[in-house]
């Protein structure tokens, strides 16, 4: 029963949260709601006993995917009245087909029962059953292959972010100290003779320039 | 130590494949030592590692059917094939990237080692065994893609089509893992043999393995450009750098074509009665809109885009037939495709202006060829004519191979319909070869292309007309794939 309230708590704070994620104004709460609907999900996975991935969730995406997300979310300072200029046009549209599909689901769904045979009920373990070693017993020996290619897409990631980022543009302004360092006298100041005059209309032009 | 050694015979059958993940890693590294403007040895480096690649896929041939790693990697007869021809065309394409790049001072290292990469995604889509590695194969192809098509950031039409071909393949991945994570709910099973036995077992339907089933038919369309999931199709070929197209539009149908077959044909062969219907829709709809809207492009690369749609289409007809010849057929028709596409972009490729960035993409730069090089004329005829289905090229006998064995199962009104779209896509095929020999050239500069090119496209282009000579020398091939057909005979 206890845990019933809170699963359901869990996912109403999730859903919520899921939905100011897409409908919020400012880019940084968005991020924020992002964290708060890992934490609730974390907190589901808890409830099913799946402590390791509750704890990897918040560590990993709480810990790092999301605060770089807020650091590239400040960096850039997206202006986004521009982006939703269209919502209130495209709403009526978007709506109606949401409110098709839903119809659509629901009249398939309600004439026969979803059930999952095959899942079963959660099977609770005892307080030193570690899924932690089971997870990576499955993950260095059913699923090494699998383990592998998800490292290779990894690197395949990096080279691609690096590619598409490093490149010299026309035009961008960056110092070499060296160049700064051995650079002579003779290259940066010419000695001019100027004779001097009183002339007016010299004058004129010189201020002119 | 036991265990050790029995993990490392176990997976000896994908020798290959470990070979080009490692290769690829040493390539990159090595790349990263060279200095500027040597970018050929990287790419001489990379068609090496394929030539050893394809010499592995070669040495391991199947017998029959191998699993390895608790059945997520299947080595079989058609792996194998679709792996050699695979292999075969990415080998081709890049001596096309690096002419094009050289010529262009665009040369970079990243674009063979993602290109490398890229194909090991293709290698495991084609050997996955669970729909596990089936997505992280998809994803690698995917995301080497991705990244291949923008490398060129100068050009805003080349990272248009990138952002275009990022949301649209993200979006699709994301529907494919939802129908999977469906599938993986109701039958507690990722790997195709599992969830295949426990529907089989199952005494009634669950919906939710439906609704899956459809999630995973739309990914798979969607990576296939099938109507009505194309629309990243046009805009990316013709944003993307000529030979960074050829490569979208080659290798990863064959590729495409072995994920379907593990998916559909295997995981889920017993909702045969219901993806059959959704394939016949995208099929038709394929047929439909391909060889209609192909007809109002001006631009070369739209055209042969919207021509690639068609095909799909035919593509799909062979495989809804669910016999061992329709599979046959079908990958009959998505090698030759292959190999027509890789020499019509390749005629792009070769027909490139020198000055600045631009390409000779719009249909009317193929205005009087003839008179400027009749020989690659001649080739482009031979091309086109493939790719329209006329005789005796290969596109007529894959056509015919599909169209007759939707016959087979009873299925003529299908065969008529695809006859019919087929004569209407005639016409943009005829209108470039009416282009290229009876009209006055825009410009008479003669056309400067570096030897390799000429060379592998006309060996490219005369493989057509071989194989249209000699069409049992790839379906004798192709009917090697599927056991189930040598046996029924």
């Amino acid at each position: 029963m206890f845990i019933s309230f809170v699963f359901y708590t869990l996912a109403a704070v999730l859903v919520a949260s899921a939905i100011m994620v897409i409908s919020a104004r400012n880019p940084v709460h968005c991020a924020l709601f992002l964290v708060m609907a890992f934490f609730s999900s974390a907190g589901i996975w808890l409830l099913l006993e799946a402590e390791f991935l509750a704890i990897v969730l918040v560590l990993v995406y709480v810990g790092a995917v999301m605060v770089l997300f807020l650091f590239v979310v400040m960096m850039l300072d997206i202006n986004l009245a521009p982006l939703r200029e269209g919502f209130a046009r495209y709403l009526p549209i978007g709506a109606l087909v949401a409110a098709v599909v839903v119809i659509e689901i629901v009249l398939v769904i309600g004439a026969s029962d979803i059930d999952l045979p095959a899942v079963g009920d959660i099977v609770y373990r005892d307080a030193d059953y570690s899924n932690t070693k089971e997870l990576g017993t499955l993950l260095y020996t059913v699923h090494l292959y699998a383990f592998e290619l998800a490292a290779a897409i990894l690197l395949v990631a990096i080279v691609a972010a690096i590619a598409l980022t490093m490149r010299r543009r026309s035009g961008t302004k960056s110092q070499d100290p060296s160049r700064q360092v051995a650079v002579k006298r003779e290259d940066r100041i010419r000695i001019v003779s100027m004779p001097s005059s009183s002339d007016p209309e010299h004058e004129s032009s010189e201020r002119r320039r | 130590m036991n265990a050790v050694h029995s993990l490392w015979l176990s997976s000896l059958p994908a020798l290959a494949e470990f070979f080009l993940l490692a290769a690829g890693c040493t390539i990159l590294v090595i790349d990263a030592f060279l200095d500027k403007g040597r970018e050929a040895i990287t790419c001489r480096l990379s068609q090496l590692a394929l030539v050893v690649t394809l010499a592995l896929v070669v040495a391991l041939f199947p017998d029959a059917r191998i699993t390895a790693f608790d059945g997520s990697f299947v080595s079989d007869v058609m792996g194998g094939l679709l792996k050699i021809f695979i292999l075969l065309i990415v080998i081709v394409g890049l001596f096309y990237l690096q002419a094009y790049l050289d010529e262009r001072g665009q040369a970079r290292g990243e674009y063979f080692v993602l290109v490398l990469f890229g194909s090991l995604g293709m290698l495991v889509m084609v050997s996955a065994g669970s729909f596990l590695t089936l997505y992280l194969g998809l994803e690698l192809l995917s995301l080497s893609l991705y990244a291949l098509v923008a490398l060129n950031r100068e050009s805003p039409l080349a990272c248009e089509a990138a952002m275009k071909y990022f949301v649209l393949g993200a979006l699709a991945s994301g529907i494919l893992l939802y129908g999977i994570s469906m599938i993986y709910g109701s039958t507690g099973r990722i790997d195709f043999a599992g969830v295949s036995s426990a529907i089989g077992d199952a005494s009634s339907l669950s919906l939710i393995t439906l609704l899956g089933l459809v999630f995973v038919v739309v990914g798979i369309a969607f990576k296939f450009g099938a109507v009505p999931f194309h629309m990243w199709v046009p805009d990316v070929y013709e944003g993307a750098p000529a030979p960074i197209t050829m490569l979208i539009a080659t290798a990863p149908k064959i590729a495409a074509f072995g994920m379907l077959i593990r998916a559909l044909g295997e995981g889920l062969e017993f909702l045969f009665i219901d993806w059959m219907q959704m394939l016949t829709f995208l099929a038709i709809a394929s047929l439909a809109i391909g060889n209609v809207v192909a007809i109002a492009q001006t631009n070369m690369k739209r055209m042969l885009a919207y021509s690639a749609i068609a095909h799909v289409g035919f593509i799909f007809i062979g495989l809804l037939t669910g016999t061992p010849g329709g599979k046959a057929a079908s990958m009959f028709y998505v090698i030759s495709y292959a190999l027509m596409a890789l020499g019509a972009f390749g005629m792009v490729i070769w027909l490139g202006r020198k000055d600045g960035v631009g390409e000779a993409d719009r249909i009317d730069d193929l205005k009087g060829i003839i008179e400027r090089n009749p020989w690659f004329a001649l080739m482009m005829l031979f091309l086109m004519l493939s790719m329209a289905g006329v005789p005796p090229f290969v596109g007529f006998w894959a056509k015919l191979a599909v169209l007759s064995e939707a016959v087979d199962v009873g299925m003529t009104w299908l065969a008529v319909t695809a006859v019919i779209f087929s004569v209407i896509g005639l016409f943009y095929y005829l209108r470039v070869v009416g282009l290229m020999f009876f009209h006055a050239p825009e410009r008479s500069a003669p056309i400067v292309a570096p030897n390799t090119v000429r060379l592998v496209l006309s060996i490219n282009a005369l493989a057509i007309v071989a194989f249209g000579f000699y069409p049992d020398l790839l379906m004798d091939i192709c009917v090697r794939a599927f056991p189930g057909l040598m046996a029924g005979q």
